[in-house]
């Protein structure tokens, strides 16, 4: 009894090495997969990081009509030229002339200050500066607009106080503001944009590389009719298992050296924010990993060339970053497609990763993600062994 | 004997019928991209973002304040918090996108005129609804501070207009040209949907002539056309072009005929655009497979350029706030061109004229096939494959 069960223990064991071994020799005598194993994970990163390393845009170009051309118009001007986000070009006689250093694409909004912009204010009433803002992006539109709030709010700051003739600082300071607020930004200092965009791509990479080289791998060997070499192992009970096993460690052991330099090194080297507790990202890599394994494994059982998975699989990169609820925001996401982004590992891995690594959450915030990774990972596990039974017995007959 | 073109023509078309795989990359999967992005954005501008609020004052004012934060549109206060550190870890588990602070003693504090402080607290991890809310926080506390001040200088007889004056002596008149809703929509289906469609136009151009070379097919096909090039690039690529054309009139009249997204120039020139488009992608799509005439590689050139293109053609994050090597490298990206074409034309409304340029650089990547027809040539008679 014992002796047989050993047995049977001895002949998995080998099986699952056989697979493993053969798996392994595979990727690196392909140069095809290596591409996507080692060359677009070790590259990609770098010339993600390296388009939004400047994170937000500054000095955006505008041209000023002044039609007041007085002391405080220009002082306007001035405090506007020296905010950070915005740089005066021009200064333009009328709007007509401004328009066409716009239409040049020289200047991206134009701030026009009315004729009698001195004159109200000096008779104690308001007035207003106009803004015209180009919407081909709205980064130019953010820049244009907050630096004219600011510089009209502290404007504004000084001409209360003078009126006011406060007698002391802090009575000033009340008479101008009586109550006073603060912002704070949480986990992205800067409002960059590569601290905000680059951790998800960064997710969604280790992702599509898989299944692309995983798909390439399974189209190549199914196209030279090399899947009749599994038969021998499916043949003995709980073969499946062992061949999706065998395969899916060998893929998890060439990403588990990947993932460190792709979700450690990278975001080190570009100085992204990296607030995870030590302890906490490997516990929810691995099963992101292997929710992404066994997803590649059952997907990779429908492709018959070697090529189809690039034409299948490139394009899904928008549309799953969008999904995930890190560009557009996940309460705003329509039910519809939240259920569909529940198909994905990346939906989970992109937030998991974010809650962790961003804002360094620890592991009991991120249950949601490490259950429905780990659900995903068993539930594609089944269904690849499932495909592979239909696409072995195929052969077979 | 017949004319070798309408033969090849009909052949390509067979080919493209025989595999699944064409129907599913120039059919179902653009059209399946172009309802999931605008559907995905419908609301044009997020609503109702979940914040959080930490009210230590609790107070008429601070109920106010808080009646006041959750009546605006992109802000919703989804929960109450009893301190800081409470609110921060809900936002931690993704629950809010940021929270709104009123410390103790603020209503005792205006009274006196002791300036109290309010803070407001938001997640720029995700960059978007941080932004929004940031500008619903930031305004809910001006007025706060503005409606503190107005109760002051009624209580002194000023009229609304004398009070609106003194408070607020220079007011900022915002006019966003071309898209006043700041629709995301607008902002960014107007480029993805043409970028996913030039995605495929690479990847089907690509993998069309490719797999003639991995089936061995080059030297048949030359001797059909009589060895004549012109035959073979009109033949493979027009049956393509019309079914993408197809497709990007579905996009075309999706956007600016059903939903009426601006488009100053008409539908005529946009349409037009769309189509040099199509062409200009193919001409790319023809120069990567001649540069790489392995399938495998030339798909990967296809896919590094396509997934490029949506970041370096400035849709979101502008070019010129990129490394100058970037700024000279987008212009070797088509969807740089349409892009910088439709912000010119559709959205600010100057005559197609004033974008010759990128008009002439779109006509010159269409041009590419017949300016590389001796390479390509080579490479359906030569190139072997290679896996």
């Amino acid at each position: 009894m014992i002796r047989r069960y050993l047995q049977y223990l001895q002949q998995s064991l080998r099986d699952w090495n056989e697979i493993f071994l053969s798996e392994l020799r595979t990727i690196f005598s392909d140069a095809g997969v290596l591409i996507f194993f080692i060359l677009v994970p070790l590259g990609y990163p770098l010339l993600y990081t390296f388009i939004y390393n400047k994170e937000t845009i500054r000095e955006v170009p505008v041209a000023v009509v002044d039609n007041s051309r007085t002391k405080i118009s220009r002082e306007y001007l001035r405090r506007l030229d020296a905010t950070a986000d915005v740089q005066i070009v021009s200064h333009c006689a009328d709007m007509a002339e401004a328009r066409d250093l716009v239409r040049e694409r020289e200047a991206y909004g134009v701030v026009e200050i009315p004729a009698d912009f001195s004159k109200a204010l000096n008779r104690g009433k308001q007035t207003s500066v106009s803004i015209f803002v180009d919407m081909s992006g709205l980064l130019y539109y953010k820049a244009i607009l907050t630096s004219n709030t600011n510089v009209s709010l502290s404007m504004n700051a000084d001409i209360k106080a003078q009126r006011a003739g406060a007698t002391t600082a802090q009575q000033e300071a009340v008479s101008v503001q009586p109550i006073a607020y603060e912002e704070v930004s949480l986990f992205n200092p800067t409002n960059g944009f590569a601290s905000f965009l680059i951790p998800a791509v960064l997710i969604l990479l280790i992702q599509q590389t898989l299944i692309l080289g995983v798909g390439m791998a399974a189209g190549t060997a199914r196209e030279a009719g090399r899947l009749g070499r599994l038969l021998p192992a499916m043949e003995r009970r709980g073969g499946l298992m062992r061949i999706i096993l065998g395969k899916g460690a060998a893929y998890l052991l060439v990403y588990l050296p990947i993932s460190v330099y792709v979700l450690g090194i990278v975001p080190h080297l570009f100085r992204l924010n990296q607030l995870s507790n030590p302890w906490t990202l490997p516990l929810f890599v691995v099963p992101y990993l292997m929710a992404c394994i066994s997803f590649s494994l059952a997907l990779s059982a429908i492709l018959k060339h070697r090529e189809t998975v690039i034409l299948l699989v490139v394009f899904t990169s928008v549309p799953l970053l969008f999904i995930s609820g890190i560009s557009w925001p996940g309460s705003s996401i329509p039910d519809f497609w939240k259920y569909v982004s529940y198909i994905f590992p990346s939906t989970f891995g992109i937030n998991g990763f974010i809650k962790a690594n961003n804002m360094g959450a620890p592991l009991a915030y991120l249950r949601t993600e490490c259950t429905m990774l780990w659900l995903q990972a068993f539930l594609y596990f089944f269904v690849a062994v499932a495909m592979y039974r239909r696409n072995l017995m195929r052969i077979k007959d | 004997m017949s004319h070798p073109l309408p033969q090849i023509i009909k052949r390509e078309f067979l080919r493209l019928a025989k595999d699944p795989v064409y129907i599913f990359c120039m059919v179902l999967a653009p059209l399946v991209c172009f309802v999931f992005f605008t559907s995905l954005m419908d609301e044009g501008l997020p609503q109702e973002l979940p914040v959080g609020l930490v009210d230590q004052d609790a107070t008429t004012t601070s109920r106010q304040i808080s009646r006041n934060l959750d009546a605006f549109q992109q802000t919703r206060i989804v929960a109450h918090y009893p301190d800081a550190s409470e609110a921060r870890r809900a936002v931690q588990r993704g629950e809010i996108y940021g929270f709104y602070l009123i410390p103790k003693g603020t209503a005792r504090k205006a009274l006196r005129q002791e300036q109290p402080r309010l803070s407001f607290y938001m997640n720029y991890s995700y960059l978007v609804a941080g932004s929004l809310i940031y500008r619903d926080m930031r305004m809910m506390s001006e007025l706060a501070s503005g409606a503190a001040a107005r109760s002051v200088l009624y209580a002194k007889g000023a009229t609304e207009g004398q009070a609106m004056a003194y408070l607020q002596p220079i007011v900022i008149e915002t006019h966003a040209i071309g898209n006043p809703w700041l629709n995301y929509n607008i902002y960014l289906s107007n480029t993805l949907l043409p970028g996913i469609l030039m995605l495929f136009v690479f990847m089907v151009t690509v993998y069309s002539i490719g797999s003639e070379i991995k089936e061995r097919q080059g030297s048949r096909l030359l001797a059909m056309a009589h060895g004549n090039m012109l035959h073979i690039i009109v033949g493979k690529l027009l049956p393509q072009t019309l079914i993408f054309l197809l497709m990007g009139s579905a996009y075309v009249f999706y956007l600016y005929g059903y939903l009426q997204f601006p488009c100053h120039c008409g539908i005529p020139s946009i349409w037009a655009l769309m189509a040099l488009f199509v062409l200009a992608s193919q001409g790319m799509g023809v120069m990567m497979i001649s540069a790489l005439p392995t399938l495998r590689l030339g798909l990967s050139f296809a896919s590094l350029w396509a997934v490029i293109s949506f970041s370096i053609c400035g849709m979101s994050f502008p070019v010129m706030a990129m490394d100058p090597t970037l700024q000279g490298l987008s212009l070797l990206f088509p969807l740089r061109h349409y892009f910088l074409i439709y912000v010119n034309s559709a959205l600010d409304g100057y005559p197609l004229l004033n974008a010759w340029p990128y008009i002439v650089a779109l006509i010159g990547f269409a041009s590419l096939p017949y300016l590389l027809a001796w390479r390509l040539k080579h490479v359906l008679l030569h190139a072997k494959y290679e896996k």
